[in-house]
This record gives structure tokens, C-alpha cells and sequence, in this order.
């Protein structure tokens, strides 16, 4: 599936200094298109996108407390967080809270 | 199942604003885990600082106030509503911002730039002071000299000394910074952490230095950090988001990930530190230390030999 990710607040230095990555996710052998959620989309981004110190935005297999999540624009608080289903032309938003004001 | 309703089910579901009722939420508030939509969040979120404002009566009508502006997320965030409640409610602020160059090359000049384009998109005066001008050194040439530990702690002191000087150039009343809830509560942390009480039992005062050159004042008190970054992602506003290079090394970066993680399992674990730190009360046995001054320039030092932080570098 084909998604935007943009990446904020400090992380888009952890994927080449690049802030928006058009990308094309491919599902899991097998998989339902119901099935891809924000717990499959984090681990292809760990593996894809992250260039360099993979702890400033992962702990475990959620984001890194103080990251912020949107899918289209809305909290992913909102829908679940890790259950999340992303889907096609999703536009998902990390911004990093941790750096000085 | 329909694209529409998919969409839904997803946007938590069919639920709608719990304030307007009729709008889509677009976040879930930590303080009070209310599912809202983007207008009535900037409404609830604007209104809750008028109200700290007003009731903590922080500004007088007529008041020339500078903005602690460091380019960074709560400073932009704090320029912008402040700018926008001085019009609106007609506090009869005149507002500056007021911005510290330490003279970190990589970090403090990029964040510069920001400032320099708030300036302009904000309509606010801008003035900038230096560690190099007042002190005679930047931060760079002071780590090469100390080493990687302490930094913040020269930093920070060197910052509130600029920020008076800044702020006794732009003849103002009162300095306002964009502290917020989750810095505070690193805060009282921290003090507790190090046993310094001295320090714990200042350290939630919403106004501070009344009896010093230029009082100082925190209208985020109450604040989120995620509140005061969402709003500045949906209003676009524009901000600098880099860590200095000498922080990896802070003490602070512990208690900052310990109430990262402590929010997440208990979000109003935040402000509820808060109120613990604005109601401890020192035991009156305790001896607490004195706030001297410095032998050589008179300036307030917390140190045992009482040579101010800035004359302690130059020795």
C-alpha cells in the first residue's frame, strides 16, 4: 500500500534528514488488508527508514515515549494506538517532543 | 464494509467531540482524556492560559513583557498566544522577544534563524543578546575548557544573568518563559532526586525573582508539552526542533524519560506532581542554605565560596 510518512521534531536526522517519505508498503505474506496496523507499519519503519539510533524512536514495540502519532491528521489515541489499522493513502505523523523549547 | 465507514471505525469510531458534539476529535487530551476537535481545542486549550493569566494575575495593563524566545516549540507557541490573548482579552501588554545567543555552533545559530522569522511573522520586536558580548565567551569555547559535564549547569546560569541584561536593555517590567507542566514536573523531580531543597521550594512558583531585577513568570505552568506541540502542528506554526549537543550528557534527561514513561501509563501523573511540589513544606528544623552574593560583582550566588558562576569561569 502506498503511504506518507512525515517525520518531525527532530527524528526526520534519524531517516536521512528527509521529513516526508512517499512509500510503498508491501503486506505481509498472506495477510488481510484488515490486518496492517500501526504495530506492523512501526517495524517496517525500524527496518526501512531508520538510519541511525533506532532508540530515539522506538522502546520496545511502540514509539518512544514523548513521540507523537497521527494517522490522517488525528491522534492515534484516538484509534487505538498499536491497533490502529492503517490503509491505503494513509498519511502517518511522528513529531518528537524531547528537544529544548 | 464501506470506505466511509472504515474511515470511521478507525477515527475512533463514531464517537464525536465531547465538548461540541459535532465535530470529529482529532486528539485525546492528556489532562483530561477528553476526545476533541481541533476548534475546541484551540478554544479550551487558549482559554485555559487566559485563565492562569488572569488568575494568577500575572500581567498589569501597561506592562512592557519579554518573551524568553529561543526559536523552540513553547517559545513560538507562547509568542503566538500571547500575542493573541493581549489582543483579544486587551491585557495592554507591550510584547518583545527576547533571545539568548550562547554561541553553540549547530544548535544556536539555526534556532536564531527561527526567531528572526517569528519577528516578522508575529509582528513582535526582537532582541538578542550574547554570551560572547556579556561574558566573553560562548558555550563552545567554555565546554572546551570544562569538559563535557556541567554544561547545563553554566549554561543555566549564564542564561538567567542574560536574560536580565536583555531584558534591562528593552526597558521591561517582567520576563515571561514558556516553562511547561511536563518541565516543572522534571523539575521538582530532579530537586528532589539531588535533595535540593532550597531549589524545591522555588522551583513551582508561577512568578519568581519579585525581589530581583526582573521578575519572571511561566504562563505553560499548567501546560502540556503534547498540548502545546499538537497546537503548533494544526495551527502550522513555525519552530525550531533540534537538542542542544551538550545535553545527551544532563542529568535532567533521566527525569525527563521517567515522566515521559509515568505519563503514559498516568497522564495527569504530570500535573499532579505539580501540586505535590507547590504544597511540600520544608520542616522548620531544617536548616536550609543561604543565597549569598558574589565578592567580586555583587550578584546573586548560591555557591560556597561566593564567587558568582561567571566569575568563577573567568578564573
Amino acid at each position: 500500500m502506498q503511504l506518507t510518512l512525515e517525520f518531525g521534531g527532530g527524528l526526520e536526522l534519524l531517516c536521512d534528514s528527509e521529513k516526508i517519505h512517499k512509500v510503498n508498503v508491501d503486506l505481509p505474506n498472506g495477510a488481510d488488508s484488515d490486518d496492517f496496523t500501526m504495530t506492523h507499519l512501526l517495524s517496517w519503519v525500524r527496518t526501512n527508514l531508520i538510519k541511525e539510533r533506532p532508540e530515539m524512536f522506538m522502546k520496545g514495540d511502540t514509539v518512544r515515549p514523548g513521540v507523537l502519532v497521527l494517522v490522517n491528521d488525528c491522534d492515534w489515541e484516538l484509534s487505538g494506538q498499536l491497533d490502529t489499522v492503517i490503509e491505503d493513502k494513509d498519511v502517518v505523523v511522528f513529531i518528537s517532543t524531547l528537544h529544548g523549547g | 464494509m464501506e470506505a466511509g465507514e472504515a474511515k470511521s471505525k478507525k477515527a475512533g469510531g463514531s464517537r464525536l467531540c465531547c465538548i461540541c458534539n459535532q465535530r470529529r476529535p482529532v486528539l485525546k487530551r492528556p489532562k483530561t482524556l477528553q476526545q476533541i476537535c481541533r476548534e475546541c481545542f484551540y478554544e479550551v486549550f487558549e482559554e485555559e492560559i487566559h485563565q492562569v493569566i488572569v488568575g494568577n494575575r500575572l500581567f498589569k495593563s501597561g506592562e512592557r513583557v519579554a518573551i524568553g524566545a529561543s526559536g523552540g516549540k513553547d517559545s513560538t507557541v507562547l509568542a503566538y498566544v500571547l500575542s493573541e490573548l493581549n489582543r483579544r482579552h486587551n491585557y495592554g501588554l507591550d510584547l518583545f522577544l527576547l533571545s539568548i545567543d550562547e554561541g553553540i555552533t549547530g544548535y544556536r545559530d539555526d534556532s536564531l534563524e527561527t526567531v528572526k522569522r517569528n519577528e516578522v511573522q508575529y509582528g513582535l520586536p526582537l532582541q538578542i543578546v550574547s554570551y560572547k558580548d556579556l561574558y566573553g565567551w560562548t558555550m563552545d569555547e567554555i565546554v572546551k575548557m570544562i569538559g563535557l559535564k556541567n554544561n547545563c549547569t553554566f549554561c543555566g546560569v549564564f542564561r538567567r544573568q542574560a536574560l536580565d541584561r536583555g531584558a534591562a536593555l528593552l526597558k521591561v517590567d517582567k520576563l515571561v518563559t514558556g516553562h511547561n507542566a511536563d518541565d516543572i514536573a522534571e523539575t521538582v523531580l530532579l530537586n528532589i532526586l539531588r535533595g535540593d531543597i532550597a531549589r524545591l521550594s522555588r522551583c513551582t512558583s508561577i512568578t519568581t525573582g519579585e525581589d530581583g531585577p526582573i521578575p519572571r513568570c511561566k504562563p505553560f505552568k499548567y501546560t502540556y508539552e503534547k498540548e502545546i506541540v499538537m497546537y503548533a502542528y494544526f495551527k502550522k506554526l513555525d519552530y525550531f526542533s533540534t537538542e542542544c549537543i551538550y545535553s545527551p550528557n544532563a542529568y535532567r534527561g533521566f527525569a525527563r524519560e521517567f515522566i515521559k514513561d509515568l505519563e503514559r501509563l498516568r497522564p495527569r501523573a504530570i500535573l499532579d506532581i505539580i501540586k505535590s511540589g507547590e504544597d511540600f513544606r520544608i520542616a522548620t528544623t531544617t536548616k536550609m542554605p543561604e543565597q549569598g552574593t558574589c565578592e567580586r560583582c555583587g550578584y546573586i550566588s548560591s555557591q560556597v565560596r561566593p564567587l558568582s558562576l561567571s566569575h568563577q569561569v573567568m578564573l
